[in-house]
């Protein structure tokens, strides 16, 4: 248990305040945010009272719709009216399976696709930030101040393209990230708190659009994710599509333009969640040719419609319990989570094969956002007790492209994050001075099934016999399960050395500029933002390392103090003028500063975190 | 970077042998992560926070090394200064590569019999055999000490892995 920290009296205690910090879950079909509250995760909802944001945007030629507004233009505006945007997240046209089955006017473009809207053309970014953008504003009407950050979750199996087009979209909307929190992850955190669980945990997490499967092992606060599988294009949307094609089928409609297809698609929406609770649902509705659908569907047909998508869940359910080497028996509890999770074939496949009733004592719409606000809470420092602890995985393999196209495997899939890896390579030809490196991700063996992330060129190796070369290329994959990667050429003391981060075609340029572009400050209101925002980071750093002076000032000795002191002090006059480039140099001598006594703090919590000794005991 | 003078074994307070008391390896690595996590970080310098992502990453490939027989035997011949010679020395006793040439052919069988529950019959095989090779490895490293004979075990197991993998591949194939 931690001790409670007194301070001697007339010296405060490093002064804190509440962060005002939040969870959000950026759903395919709808998101949500929640903040901790008095102790307790609880759902922001909107001034008319809804908790749920359908994840829906209406561009109109001047302005954007969001939520509940824009879903109502859905019939009468397909083309501008976006929903599932998250489908489109760090994908190209030819990613999208389906594509024909979409009423919008989609743009080729490399690495990520892109929508021509009234508004303009649109990639799935800026979408997504415009319903980021809604949440962000409910959020901090409903606390009264601004946020200090928030972690946004993301499905388990989404790769590293999707995952960096979601933080690009966070950035956008003008959000901190604290974490990319996997779904799955978070739904544990929400369940396993609330319950006092231990043992091992599948989470089954169906989304509109997404379906991914997790194992953990609940011990003492710490959630260990042992697995994960599931399929980035698989979710709710799959089976209003089934109905919707029975439909046609059926009523033996001629073809249909979009207006109708959204029409359709709202109505076998509407007949799935009818059959939640019903025997049969009747469907009617007048197309724009006035021909008139009448059809009843029952929960037999609609199950014998859907019987190859329930299967299709259960396939990387074992994958992920072997890669566990976990067995059925092994399994304590079975959560439900997502909206698709209600649909009652799926309830009775999954208990058919765990050979137990799920859990769904937790709204499974609104699990997700819960536990997102529990870890956002803890990582804005608001909690400052050890008892919640994740430790997640990576979803898929990252390799490099070797000779014939093959991949080799770097860091495989269900590794703990954050890890890293090195491997080394050679030369092909004498004299070579260049390499070309090309990181993938994914389980197949050839590279062209792979996803590719990055190309990059090593140059400048010094020319010499084919093989002598040694190139060391290392991946780091951080906590938000994002890769970066390095080269290295290390014979006779040459080194050349670059670092890539990945990106699904957005270049940082680009980002940038939609940045600019969705602030229309004048220059010098600019410039008064970068000042702030140093100040403010400034002000973090001061604090952060004021509390740890205060908590481990015994480790320097004195003279290493005053070094560091001066640092400070450095840094606290350069705040007070408004040179933005003197504050940044400040901030990066302070922290190189302080490395030496970072490195120093953690030996001594690790040693006193195993042996029990308190840090004064300790000899550094 | 990163200046770590403990071995593995050291930095979870375990005593360097082959031996591991699972439960307590897991404990540990729970504590030290609850330490270091960059979870814990989030508000920190960044000093502290590139400090947490590596202590961080090195505690979870320390944990993998032991956590598996394989690469905890690697792991301590190679503070013993021992090379297993995984990659170059492919000699085999004569009974052993016997016996992986039956096992290669019964999940040829299997294969082409679509047979997956055959398949599953072999991987349990596998790892029948694995646990009596790991437990020989205890034997020639903390109690003879004896570790050529070990390295031998290692490469053995090696090949065990190489069969497990193919069986694995089978069965995920049969199954798509």
């Amino acid at each position: 248990m931690a001790l409670l920290q007194i301070s001697e009296p007339g010296k405060s205690a490093v002064p804190h305040q509440h962060r005002l910090a939040v969870g959000i879950d950026l759903g395919t079909t709808n998101s949500l945010v929640a903040t901790v509250r008095s102790g307790m995760s609880v759902v922001l909802h909107d001034e008319e009272g809804h908790a749920l944001l359908p994840s829906v945007v209406h561009y109109l030629p001047s302005g954007v719709e969001v939520g509940y507004t824009a879903q109502a233009q859905q019939s009468h505006d397909p083309q501008n009216t976006i929903v599932s945007v998250k489908r489109f997240m760090g994908r190209g046209v030819h990613d999208i399976a389906d594509i024909g089955h979409y009423p919008y006017r989609f743009v080729d473009a490399p690495g990520m696709l892109q929508l021509s809207t009234v508004a303009g053309i649109k990639n799935p970014v800026e979408i997504s930030a415009e319903i980021l953008k809604s949440l962000k504003a409910r959020a901090e009407k409903s606390l009264g101040g601004e946020l200090a950050g928030a972690v946004i979750t993301v499905p388990a199996y989404f790769d590293d393209a999707q995952r960096q087009a979601t933080k690009d979209a966070a950035k956008l909307a003008g959000l901190n990230v604290l974490r990319l929190l996997n779904e799955p992850t978070a739904a544990a955190v929400a369940y396993g708190l609330d319950n006092a669980s231990e043992g091992v945990f599948v989470i089954y997490d169906l989304g509109g659009g997404t379906f991914d499967i997790s194992i953990l092992r609940l011990s003492k606060g710490v959630f260990e994710v042992l697995a994960t599988n599931g399929d980035s294009a698989l979710g709710g949307d799959d089976f209003d599509r089934r109905i919707f094609c029975w439909m046609l089928e059926k009523s033996q409609v001629s073809p249909i333009g979009p207006e109708d297809t959204r029409l359709l698609l709202t109505k076998a929406r509407e007949a799935k969640e009818q059959l939640t609770d019903h025997a049969e649902t009747r469907i009617t509705c007048m197309l724009s040719n006035n021909e008139l659908i009448d059809i009843t569907l029952d929960s037999a047909t609609f199950n014998e419609l859907t019987q190859h998508l329930v299967s299709k869940t259960l396939a990387p359910t074992r994958k992920a319990l072997r890669d566990a080497g976990i067995g059925i028996e092994d399994v304590q509890g079975v959560v439900m989570v997502g909206g698709s999770t209600r649909m009652p074939q799926i309830q009775h496949a999954v208990a058919e094969y765990f050979k137990q009733e799920p859990l769904t004592n937790l709204d499974p719409d609104k699990v997700v956002a819960l536990g997102a606000a529990i870890q956002a809470n803890v990582l804005a420092g608001n909690k400052n007790d050890n008892e919640l602890l994740l430790l997640d995985v990576i979803p898929l393999s990252l390799g490099l492209e070797t000779m014939g196209g093959l991949t080799e495997k770097v860091i495989s899939r269900n590794s703990t994050i954050p890890v890293a890896r090195a491997q080394e390579f050679t030369t092909f030809k004498d004299g070579q001075t260049a390499m070309s490196i090309h990181v993938v991700q994914g389980e197949r063996e050839l590279v062209s099934d792979c996803r590719s992330l990055a190309r990059f060129e090593l140059r400048g190796i010094p020319p010499m016999a084919a093989g002598a070369a040694r190139i060391r290329v290392a991946f780091q994959v951080d906590a938000d399960g994002l890769l970066s990667v390095s080269a290295r050429e290390q014979t006779s003391g040459a080194e050349a050395h670059i670092v890539v981060k990945p990106s699904y075609g957005l270049s940082d340029d680009a980002i940038t500029s939609m940045l600019q572009s969705s602030f229309s400050h004048a220059e010098e209101d600019k410039q008064a933002r970068a000042l702030r925002e140093a100040q403010v980071e400034a002000e973090r750093l001061l604090e952060a390392i004021g509390a740890a002076l205060h908590q481990d000032g015994a480790l320097l000795d004195d003279s290493e103090r005053n070094a560091l002191e001066a640092k400070m002090t450095e840094l606290r006059t350069a705040m007070t003028g408004s040179d933005v480039r003197a504050i940044t140099s400040s901030m990066e001598a302070l922290n190189h500063a302080s490395e030496t006594f970072a490195g120093r703090r953690m030996d001594a919590s690790i040693k006193q975190a195993l042996t029990g000794h308190k840090l004064d005991e300790i000899k550094v | 970077m990163l200046d770590i003078h403990q071995n593995h074994f050291e930095l979870f307070d375990l005593p360097t042998s082959f031996a591991i008391d699972r439960t307590l390896l897991d404990q540990s690595y729970r504590k030290v992560q609850s330490e270091v996590h960059p979870d814990r970080f989030a508000a920190a310098s960044s000093a502290e926070r590139l400090r947490s992502m590596q202590w961080a990453t090195h505690a979870n490939e320390a944990y993998q090394t032991l956590k598996s027989p394989v690469s905890r035997a690697r792991y301590l011949l190679q503070l013993q200064g021992i090379d297993t010679q995984e990659e170059t020395n492919t000699a085999m006793p004569a009974d052993f590569l016997m016996q992986q040439m039956e096992w290669r052919e019964a999940i040829d069988e299997a294969r082409s019999a679509l047979d997956i529950s055959a398949l599953e019959k072999l991987l349990l095989e596998m790892n029948r055999e694995a646990a009596s090779q790991e437990s020989e490895l205890h034997v020639a490293i903390d109690e003879q000490r004896d570790y050529p004979r070990a390295a031998g075990i290692v490469r053995k197991l090696r090949f065990l892995d190489k069969v497990r993998d193919e069986i694995q591949q089978a069965i995920l194939a049969l199954e798509d």
